[in-house]
């Protein structure tokens, strides 16, 4: 799983069955701290995540099929859950109440 | 799952068991400003996409999963339009790039 | 995919006995103008391509999709000759030219 923050929504007017009436949203991959780490993508929402939130996001097909209960679903990038906290070392590097 | 502008098609007439009659179509893939990011490749179109349009596409195994015969060995296919890519900064890239 | 031209093969008789009888072809990788980007890659063959042809190959999981690759070890296959194409509605490659 990767850490990423929310940028933007997806208009997606045609596509594989698979996706028709999920929310897909832009992300960035970012780093514990929350430094850019890699290039944006397009993730499938099942938690009600929006623009502005670091969320925890599945970047692999096996996993995003289980949470999605779509066995033969052409899917890769999931968002699972919203990031409360990032402790790093004792440190606490990303607090949610106070971004 | 990333972001691509469909750049070109491709012909190939000799290709692996199944995959007759897929499209198969250069994509750019793009950054979050629609500026590319990395190589061209080629991805099979899982709908009507054209060279310019504006879509989204899948990369490793999934890949073949979008299509009707799911056991060939496809790494990127095109799997849908984006219409709108709406940002905080209220750019919208569909609008900005095409 | 990406594209590549056949410019050799490979013959190794030792090696692991999962790879017996798999043909290896040398590939050099092109980009979308038809040009050399000066890397190269061995790939199985499930084609039937020969030496000079334009061809695209698959790589990763994707790879092993295939009967002659199928739980091998295996991250690259050729699966489809390419007769030509176009960028932005110009012709870059046609293969009864390429003499």
């Amino acid at each position: 799983m990767i850490l990423a923050d929310v940028i933007g929504t997806v208009v997606s007017p045609v596509q594989i069955p698979v996706l028709d009436g999920r929310k897909l949203l832009l992300l960035k991959p970012v780093s514990p701290s929350g430094e850019s780490a890699g290039q944006a993508r397009i993730g499938i929402d099942t938690i009600g995540a929006g623009v502005g939130d670091r969320v925890l996001v599945i970047q692999e097909g096996n996993s995003s099929r289980q949470v999605l209960d779509e066995p033969q679903g052409a899917v890769k990038t999931v968002i699972v859950g919203f990031v409360d906290e990032v402790e790093m070392a004792g440190e606490i590097v990303f607090d949610h109440a106070n971004s | 799952m990333f972001l691509a502008r469909v750049t070109g098609r491709l012909v190939a007439t000799i290709s692996y068991e199944g995959l007759e009659g897929v499209p198969l179509q250069w994509i750019q893939p793009l950054d979050e400003d629609g500026e590319a990011h990395g190589p061209q490749l080629v991805a099979c179109a899982a709908i009507g996409s054209g060279p310019g349009d504006l879509v989204h596409f899948v990369d490793g195994r999934e890949a073949a999963l979008a299509l009707e015969e799911t056991y060939v060995p496809v790494d990127a296919t095109i799997i849908g339009y984006v219409e709108q890519v709406q940002r905080a900064d209220t750019t919208d890239l569909a609008q900005a790039q095409s | 995919m990406m594209i590549s031209k056949v410019v050799g093969s490979v013959v190794a008789t030792q090696k692991d006995e999962k790879l017996a009888d798999l043909k290896l072809l040398v590939l050099e990788v092109h980009d979308q103008n038809g040009k050399g980007a000066g890397s190269y890659v061995v790939a199985v063959d499930s084609v039937g391509a020969g030496l000079g042809d334009m061809v695209l190959y698959a790589t990763g999981s994707s790879a092993r999709q295939t009967t002659l690759t199928d739980g091998r070890p295996c991250d690259a296959v050729t699966m489809a000759i390419v007769d030509s194409w176009d960028l932005g509605g110009d012709n870059v490659y046609e293969k009864w030219k390429d003499a």
